[in-house]
């Protein structure tokens, strides 16, 4: 295993397939290590099978899903050193990067690491979200883009956001019988965007693309019910159906056997968090994002971030962050002077100030309301790991808990297997409500490594790189 | 909880035991994915309280697809890919120590 790179990119996406192409291009010596087997990310997952393969499940998924065949192709043109399946558990401030692979675990060094790491959806945390039969919208699109399944018997596809009309678009074209689309968009919140309306007509093709999903919704008769609030998924074992509020109040029931729910994405800062990153808080969107400069670069200098995994952008602004992230890397490495990383630049920052013109009005039409963690009931579960109720942790604050890390030693909440993935930013807010101060105050869980799940066994078995230190007993 | 659209013959497939049943899945397909085309509804049970989950992102981010692959328990299964002959079993309440090879 070669373990001195002057890059290592973390992640496949569109971000990390950019930075990387753009690296390596540069003259410097590039690895990619990504997490799924084939490169693409979550937006162009399995573009190349689908591609090659399943040319049926093509045409339904569109021309900018095709358009991640493009970079693949570029990248995979590039003969760029690239290790799918590889995990990694940690980073430190110095570019060393602990990963496994094929049940191995190793250490790599890198002069500069660019983490493409990506968004998640945001959790949902309502009544019954832990019940088999709901899975995020997002995805049940990874199972339709990887294997071609789509959802069986009646489906319910609740939330807001553009993938919410996507995937039930997607689905429904692709047999599944979807039975309805719960919004919780109101028209209020349709007025309060149309102020964004402006600068979002510089990308109007976003726009037009999402009164087009609307659009066929409504021809295929899936009926799209709006400003639904207090959604619950109903069933004992598993989802039997959904129940939720409409505007006028009024508590309605519908049966479904598949429940997906999405309530947007959020940045995954689980490797930015592990180096103890600069983060601030997006007042709208309500999710943590890493601190940068203009390059991506963070608190941490070694570390540079592109993509989602810096605040929600989309894919297309993706693949400008993740060049802007390599030009810069490459002037800090010595390989090109600031003046040419500038020239470079300019294209590349006109094309990431179209494709963010959106966002504005997205961000404030598609506000996460599916979950709203101060109204979350009590015996409804936040951390699906430790099964931590919302009343469990009001509890822990009336006992005086103030933030997310007290909050383990009360109660375990955060501390299972998925590190908090699923619960800390409906913990830090159900906080913060509790306690009527900022969220920001509150905090998040102090992220440690092992961030992915290593053996003892690999640990013991990896290869030292510099000799032990003497046994200070010894002497 | 989920189908595929389309067949896969066992010549294009690959084979792999979940629970004591042979699925045939098309390359590529992750273990969770396989899990639910076999036609499991749950994947394991919590260690808390012993109540069914099944897998939720299908992208490594909430663990609740843990299961056990080739004899190694809390394996991620949306991650891992479906190699000929693979023994999955569903995870039942906390995994035991020393179960691992």
């Amino acid at each position: 295993m070669k373990t001195e790179w002057d890059v290592v990119v973390i992640g496949a996406g569109p971000a990390g397939l950019t930075a990387a192409t753009e690296a390596a291009g540069l003259g410097l010596d590039t690895l990619v290590v990504d997490e799924q087997p084939a490169p693409g990310g979550q937006i162009y997952r399995s573009v190349e099978a689908v591609h090659t393969r399943r040319t049926k499940d093509a045409a339904l998924l569109g021309p900018d899903y095709g358009h991640g065949l493009d970079l693949v192709r570029r990248f995979r043109d590039a003969n760029i050193p690239y290790w799918p399946e590889t995990g990694v558990w940690q980073v430190t401030e110095d570019g060393e990067l602990g990963i496994t692979r094929a049940g191995e675990a190793g250490l790599l060094k890198a002069r500069r690491i660019i983490a493409a790491a990506g968004a998640q959806e945001r959790p949902v945390p309502i009544p019954g979200w832990t019940l088999p039969g709901v899975m995020g919208a997002g995805g049940a699109q990874v199972l339709f883009k990887s294997a071609g399944m789509i959802p069986r018997g009646r489906t319910v596809i609740a939330g807001t956001g553009p993938l919410v009309l996507l995937v039930a678009g997607q689905l429904s074209d692709a047999g599944a019988e979807i039975a309805a689309v719960l919004d919780t968009v109101t028209q209020a919140d349709y007025h309060m965007a149309a102020g964004h309306l402006f600068s979002a007509l510089k990308a109007s093709d976003y726009v037009l693309k999402g009164l087009a999903m609307m659009v066929k919704l409504r021809r295929r008769g899936i009926p799209v019910h709006a400003g639904v609030r207090a959604v619950s998924v109903t069933g004992s074992d598993r989802a039997a159906g959904v129940a939720y509020t409409d505007p006028k109040g009024t508590t309605h029931s519908l049966a479904a056997d598949t429940v997906l729910l999405h309530d947007g994405v959020v940045p995954s800062t689980q490797l930015t968090r592990q180096l103890d990153c600069t983060h601030g808080w997006h007042h709208t969107q309500r999710y943590w994002y890493p601190v940068t400069d203009a390059w991506g670069t963070t608190s941490c200098e070694t570390l540079a971030v592109a993509g989602d995994c810096a605040g929600i952008t989309g894919a297309k602004a993706a693949e400008a962050s993740g060049r802007l992230a390599a030009l810069d890397t490459a002037t800090r490495l010595g390989r090109l002077s600031a003046v040419n990383r500038e020239r470079r630049a300019m294209a590349l920052l006109a094309f990431q100030r179209r494709h963010t013109a959106v966002r504005p009005l997205l961000d404030q039409l598609y506000q996460p309301r599916l979950s709203l963690p101060a109204g979350t009931p009590d015996d409804t579960i936040l951390c699906r790991c430790e099964e931590v109720t919302a009343g469990a942790i009001r509890a822990a604050v009336a006992d005086g808990c103030l933030g997310p890390n007290q909050l383990k030693a009360f109660t375990r909440c955060g501390m299972g297997p998925c590190q908090g993935r699923m619960c800390g930013l409906s913990v830090a807010e159900l906080i913060a409500a509790e306690r009527r101060v900022p969220v920001m105050q509150v905090g998040y869980y102090r992220i440690r490594p092992p961030i992915k799940p290593v053996t003892l066994g690999a640990l013991a078995a990896m290869a030292p790189t510099a000799p032990a230190p003497p046994d200070p007993l010894d002497t | 909880m989920f189908r595929a659209r389309h067949d896969t013959p066992p010549e294009d497939g690959v084979t792999v035991t979940i629970d004591g049943h042979d699925v045939t899945v098309p390359p590529d397909t992750s273990v969770a994915a396989a899990a639910l085309l076999a036609g499991l509804d749950h994947v394991r049970t919590t260690p808390v309280s012993g109540t069914p989950r099944a897998p939720y992102c299908m992208m490594g981010i909430c663990f609740d697809c843990l299961m056990e692959i080739d004899g190694v328990p809390n394996r991620q299964a949306c991650l891992e890919i479906v190699r000929p002959g693979m023994t999955v079993r569903r995870q039942d309440g906390a995994r035991s120590l020393g179960a691992a090879p």
